[in-house]
């Protein structure tokens, strides 16, 4: 773990937050830092300073304003314009044209088409190369999930920066990240008891009650063959489901101070895969997916980048400790591969070969409200939420759900990004 | 203990029951899976006999009729995911997610023969990921379906639906489905879900199950001699806790129990039900299978691939654990193929863009070839009939399709590049005939390939080499009949060059060899022949940023001079003249750097000039630049191989007394204008562009004599420029030059720069053209924005990173490094960026050093200490090669002037030099 923190503070001069909350899973946070350092100061097509400002670009669309001021500052580290960040419209037109694509990208990514692609790759003098897109397409899903990442687990502003050392709430969680990394959890349960009124026990049914259900699953699942037809309309209905699955609280976060001006089109936020209007094509994972398609594109473009994110993707989705909660040895790659597939639902991504029906047996209205949160507005996640799922597992588990949440995530985008890339080309 | 096992002449019938099969006993050892066939009684009357007969009968029944056909392809309504030929070479299967139809292989296209996706609900079941044709029954089909269904059909049945059985066991995806080659009824599946599951198609479920996480068995035994040891080999078909066993506990309780039957020894034996649902639910982070192929040659071998990039070898007879298992690649396998004909030959392809072939009969898989393609690999499949051919295509990115001779890795054999979309299948058409190959693709289309109209890269590709060696000699490798053809050109060599012929010994049994012979040919530079001297001294002594442009103008102009390269010295000065505006400097300056700056040669016209000339600062100035100018095309022309001077001397030679005539009025002319320049910037005007037309002149004249440059400089002294003959001679082009010059003097201060921009621009790609790079990127650097945008981004960059070559070619680090730096191409500045990490070993425990900065990890110390002031060195260090002992490159300059010996005391002589 220290190694991991020595090594995190050489590359960025810095141990922030999310390196500290992450370091629940050292595992995970090593390939973790090992691709964003990779992607943010190695060898790669684009200069230094656009990728921050990349970063910027894709935090501000969640009004992150904890990510957009570490890279504001890493920004005019490497020498960046300063009056770029005073919006969008004072960066080079190159940067401008990525807006839309960001934007698309963020909160709706199944709407990317190769039309999107080729409008960047053809913009006479101010258009980008295949390479340079492919590394501005990762950044940007790598700063989104990461966004999700702050939201989902309340990361607080580093102390050197604005709100870092007030007790305002800047984003939206306010405990205190010390509570996190020192695994004290009594204040949170406290917190827990004193406000929402429930009984240690009654969360602690709550995990017995979803590990039968596992183990059931796990029996009766070639004991009930579901028809086709019912398997096809369990994913239609997981997906129309998630469209109501929303926090019923939709106060408007109102977005910090300097982080409006990174992005425009305010109003263009996630909008339900099943509800817009035109009918898009279930994406089927079985017909272009990340091992063997998405891969080799930007391994091919971006050269060893494919590999990091690769990995990355590995470790997140084998994470197991086989623990949940205070039971020990318990396989949840069930659990795990239905948060991933939820997901990956809620994008429109389809798996031939999973039965959504586990998702409702597994994931209870809570989380999925947890997740859906998370996933697709994070600005708007509140502790109330983080505290309200799965209320007797450990801090490191719900952080745990969070890489999850966040990689998948990821993934769905990278798999729409780089199939319109692959459709452009051919 | 239930049946009486069938002997080896009763397995011929074939059984009635499934259920009811028994273990063969054997009557001899057995070394070859080939004979495994007739033992195990599970085989069709028909095909009884050993593979390699089976074999041959299928060529005779097919081989009477010749295959014939044509390049064709045909729509599909949906992208294939694979396809699979039937034995008969006249039908193909086509499958994918919404398409699964039959077409027969006709001489002049392809028919739509069956469609066995029926029913009107579209089911997962039928969205196929793979499919399979049985090699011995024509009715026979199996598909593996994306939600992990395996599917078989039967083309015997009467109704419309021929879909037979469904194994509905794995979780995940079935990527792929494999017949056994000689059995009728074994069927192989490898899932996402990690497991290969082996099925009898007369039973309900498999009756074996094969993990990937399985150990290799192969470390405390070889496998076959297990096999040999005498006991009965117990088939596939048995119930799976036998296989289970241990293998020295069931080698000891099978010999008692030589005819105990399935049923009996499912309980008595083990006591447990080990099924597919036995697995412990940590084996579900198994990896993936992406491929499983039954051996050709040994009966109940199998190979799978993973998307780890393992590759594990299994006895059908044991699921608990493999033969063998070795890393075959790094990333996924995506698939395998056995050699139809060399036992033991399995050929690999996967992510990392890599087809490998192995030799598997030697104790450790030894990969014997290995073919770099230029994507991932996602199938490969042997070429019939050609031991050295397979062919292959691509997941990603590439369409093409290429048949590989594996011996020569680096450039296909053949490629077939009819799909616009990725291939997703590939299939010979027939076992034996090598030259019909089927494809399907996510175009949409299914293609048959004839080989004799593929397109073979070899014959596009340069078969010519071209390298420069250590000390300036240059090797030239080329087909012997092109060089035998050259030969006849020897002058072109020069003579002072020796060329040696080398030929290649050849090898009769390369199929090749008609095209492999090649002769090499060196060429030695000239002993003494230092003649870069002046590009080196050049490139470390021009200044390129960092001072004003006038001044960084007059620097290199004479740095040129004083190289003796005077016609890029006027170059420089001339630039200066134009992008300075005479406005903000004061004129005498002008003039000064001029004349100071001129040769011998110059003053010496000069001063004959002046003569003529009428008195008066400003149109001194002018004329020293005319005279500059002509100066500048009188080394021109010095330069150039005598050869082309004379005929240049020729073509003038017939106006000689009219060009001169013409010199002497315009320069009178000249006078007139500078007296009376107000009066006359009228006339004036069309002159303005007669100079205009005359500077192309100038470049056809110059362009003719690629004179090499260590020759122009040699004749470039000054005495021969002002020699009187030359004068004369050059007259003629020297008025038209003097007009221009003029010209440009006259409007200099009311003219933009911008236009000279078309001038300098030519000027910059006469000089790039002649060879002279470095003078095209230093002016492109010193005059930056005044002139980039005249000069296309990709001419740029080419002169660039010609340049940079150059430079480091010359060892000029710094100067490449500035050169870099200062350049505006984004594709030239990115250069600096790359690679840019430095791996240091720690000096005591000579380990990689991490990223924890001075102090090595592992032993705790810091690393390269200055051993004279005992701190850490972070930037320049220096170390003796004798003792390794070294320090702050300033510190051990200063110690070794005291002392000859190493400063940590060691007692080494150290030696700085």
């Amino acid at each position: 773990m220290h190694a991991l923190f020595a090594d995190s503070f050489a590359a960025l001069g810095r141990l922030d937050n999310i390196t500290l909350v992450m370091v629940f899973h050292p595992q995970y946070l090593e390939s973790f830092l090992k691709t964003q350092h990779y992607l943010l100061q190695m060898d790669g097509p684009l200069p230094l300073h656009y990728r921050h400002y990349i970063g910027i670009m894709a935090a501000a669309r969640h009004q992150c304003s904890y990510l957009v001021n570490l890279h504001v500052n890493d920004f005019l580290h490497v020498g960046g314009d300063p009056k770029w960040l005073n919006g969008l419209e004072n960066a080079p037109q190159k940067l401008q044209n990525l807006g839309e694509l960001n934007k698309v990208l963020a909160h709706r990514p199944w709407l990317i088409t190769k039309e999107h692609i080729e409008g960047l790759l053809k913009a006479e003098e101010h258009s980008w190369s295949l390479a340079e897109l492919v590394h501005a397409v990762v950044l940007l899903t790598h700063y989104h999930s990461l966004a999700s990442f702050t939201f989902g687990c309340g990361i607080s502003p580093e102390i050197h920066c604005d709100g870092g050392h007030t007790f305002r709430p800047p984003s939206v969680s306010n405990y205190c990240i010390c509570d996190i990394t020192n695994g004290n959890h009594s204040v949170d349960e406290m917190h827990v008891n004193s406000a929402e009124n429930v009984s240690v026990s009654d969360s602690f049914f709550e995990v017995e009650a979803l590990m039968e259900k596992m183990r059931q699953l796990q029996e009766c699942r070639d004991e009930e063959e579901a028809s086709q037809e019912e398997m096809a309309s369990r994913f239609e209905i997981e997906k129309r489901e998630s469209m109501f699955v929303f926090s019923s609280d939709d106060e408007e976060v109102t977005p910090a101070r300097d982080i409006s001006r990174h992005f425009e089109d305010t109003s263009y936020g996630y909008k339900d895969f099943s509800r817009h209007g035109m009918h898009v094509p279930t994406f089927r994972v079985q017909d272009y997916c990340w091992e063997d398609h998405g891969y080799s594109l930007v391994n091919r473009l971006y050269p060893d980048v494919g590999q990091l994110i690769d990995e990355k993707f590995h470790i997140a989705y084998n994470l197991t400790y086989n623990t949940m909660a205070m039971h020990k040895d318990v396989d949840t790659s069930m659990l795990r591969r239905a948060i991933w597939n939820y997901i990956h639902c809620m994008f429109g991504i389809r798996y031939d070969d999973y039965d959504y029906g586990e998702i409702n047996q597994l994931l209870d209205r809570s989380f999925k409200v947890y997740i859906k949160t998370v996933v697709c507005t994070p600005e708007k996640v509140t502790k109330r939420m983080y505290d309200s799922f799965w209320r007797q597992f450990k801090h490191s588990e719900k952080v745990h759900v969070n890489l999850l949440l966040i990689e998948a995530r990821m993934q769905a985008e990278l798999l729409y990004a780089l199939r319109a890339i692959t459709r452009y080309m051919t | 203990a239930g049946k009486e096992p069938t002997t080896s002449g009763e397995g011929r019938e074939r059984q009635a029951n499934p259920a009811a099969l028994g273990l063969v006993p054997r009557a001899d050892p057995v070394d070859s899976g080939s004979h495994f066939a007739p033992l195990l009684g599970l085989t069709d009357p028909g095909f009884s006999d050993c593979p390699d007969l089976k074999m041959s009968r299928v060529t005779t029944a097919l081989g009477g009729s010749v295959l014939t056909g044509r390049t064709m392809h045909c729509h599909l309504d949906a992208p294939a995911n694979a396809i699979s030929v039937c034995r008969d070479a006249a039908q193909v299967v086509v499958a994918g997610r919404s398409i699964f139809k039959i077409y027969a292989i006709e001489e002049e296209q392809f028919v739509e023969k069956l469609n066995l996706r029926v029913g009107r609900k579209p089911s997962l079941n039928l969205s196929c990921a793979d499919v399979v044709w049985h090699q011995m029954d024509e009715n026979l089909l199996a598909t593996a379906a994306t939600n992990g269904v395996v599917v078989t059909w039967n083309l015997g049945r009467p109704s419309r639906n021929k879909q037979d059985q469904l194994f509905t066991e794995h979780k995940r995806t079935v990527n792929k489905v494999c017949f056994h080659p000689t059995e009728a009824h074994v069927l192989l599946s490898g899932s996402q879900d990690g497991f290969m599951k082996c099925f009898d198609l007369r039973r309900k479920d498999s009756v074996s199950t094969f993990s990937g996480e399985a150990t290799e068995a192969g470390q405390d035994g070889k496998p076959w001699e297990w096999v040999m040891t005498g006991w009965v080999p117990v088939l596939p078909v048995l119930s799976c806790c036998v296989l289970r066993l241990h293998p020295s506990f069931a080698h000891g309780r099978m010999q008692d129990a030589e005819c105990g039957a399935n049923g009996a020894c499912e309980d008595t034996l083990c006591g447990c039900s080990l099924g597919p649902l036995c697995v412990t639910p940590f084996h579900s982070q198994s990896e993936s299978v992406r491929d499983v192929q039954f051996s050709i040659r040994d009966y109940f071998t199998f190979a799978s691939t993973f998307e780890n990039g393992n590759v594990q070898l299994w006895d059908i007879r044991r699921p608990d654990r493999c033969e063998r298992m070795f890393t075959a690649h790094n990333g996924p396998v995506f698939c395998c193929d056995w050699h139809p004909e060399d036992r033991g030959w399995l050929a690999t392809g996967g992510r990392d863009k890599m087809v490998k072939v192995w030799d598997m009969t030697t104790h450790r898989a030894k990969e014997m070839h290995c073919v770099q393609t230029i994507a991932s690999v996602a199938r490969v499949k042997w070429r019939p009939e050609c031991r050295h051919h397979l062919a292959t295509c691509s997941m990603m990115v590439d369409h093409n399709i290429y048949v590989w001779d594996v011996r020569r890795p680096f450039v296909p054999a053949a490629m077939f590049e009819e799909h616009r979309d990725v291939t997703t299948g590939i299939a010979w058409r027939h076992p034996h005939d090598p030259s019909f190959l089927l494809s399907g693709s996510k175009d949409s289309s299914l293609c048959q390939h004839l080989f004799r109209d593929a397109s073979q890269p070899v014959e596009r590709a340069n078969p010519e080499g071209l390298c420069y060696g250590l000390f300036g000699d240059l090797a030239f490798a080329a087909k012997e009949s092109l060089v035998a053809a050259e030969s006849g050109r020897k002058p072109y060599t020069g003579d002072r060059r020796h060329p040696i012929f080398f030929k290649r010994k050849l090898d009769p049994a390369e199929p090749f060899a008609g095209l492999a012979s090649s002769a090499l040919s060196v060429f030695e530079t000239e002993p003494g022949g230092g003649a870069m001297r002046w590009f080196v001294d050049t490139a470390e002594r021009y200044a390129l940023a960092g001072r004003p442009l006038a001044e960084l103008c007059d620097h290199n102009a004479k740095v040129a001079r004083e190289l003796g390269r005077n016609q890029v010295a006027q170059t420089w000065t001339m630039l200066r003249t134009i992008y300075c505006s005479p406005g903000l400097l004061p004129t005498a300056n002008l003039s000064h750097s001029v004349g100071k700056g001129g040769s011998c040669g110059l003053q010496l016209m000069n001063s004959f000039n002046l003569k003529d000339m009428a008195p008066g600062l400003g149109s001194e100035t002018r004329l020293d630049r005319s005279k500059g100018d002509a100066r500048s095309d009188t080394v021109l022309l010095d330069s150039s191989a005598t050869l082309i001077t004379n005929e240049d001397n020729e073509e003038t030679e017939g106006s000689d007394v009219p060009a001169d005539y013409l010199l002497g009025d315009v320069e009178g002319e000249d006078d007139e204008l500078y007296l009376l320049d107000p009066e006359h910037t009228h006339p004036e005007e069309p002159e303005c562009v007669l100079p205009q037309e005359a500077f192309p002149l100038r470049h056809e004249i110059v362009d003719t004599p690629p004179g090499p440059e260590h020759l122009q400089d040699k004749a470039d002294s000054p005495h021969v420029s002002g020699s009187e003959a030359d004068v004369a001679s050059l007259a003629p082009v020297d008025s038209s030059f003097s007009l221009l010059s003029v010209s440009h003097a006259l409007y200099d201060s009311r003219l933009p720069p911008d236009f000279f921009s078309v001038l300098v621009r030519d000027m910059l790609h006469f000089y790039a053209e002649q060879g002279d790079v470095q003078m095209a990127v230093s002016v492109l650097i010193v005059l930056g924005e005044r002139v980039r945008k005249d000069i296309d981004e990709q001419t740029q960059e080419h002169w660039y990173t010609s340049y940079i070559d150059l430079l480091q070619r010359f060892r000029l680090w710094n100067v490449s490094n500035e050169v870099v730096k200062l350049s505006t191409s984004r594709a030239v500045s990115c250069l600096n960026q790359a690679s840019t990490t430095l791996h240091v070993n720690c000096s005591h425990c000579k380990r990689p050093m991490s990223s924890r900065g001075w102090v090595c990890d592992r032993c705790h110390r810091c690393a390269s200490m200055c051993a004279v002031c005992h701190h850490v060195v972070k930037g320049l260090f220096v170390w003796c090669q004798g003792c390794s002992h070294g320090g702050h490159l300033q510190h051990i300059m200063k110690w070794l002037e005291g002392s000859s010996h190493c400063p940590a005391g060691c007692g080494h002589l150290c030696e700085y030099s």
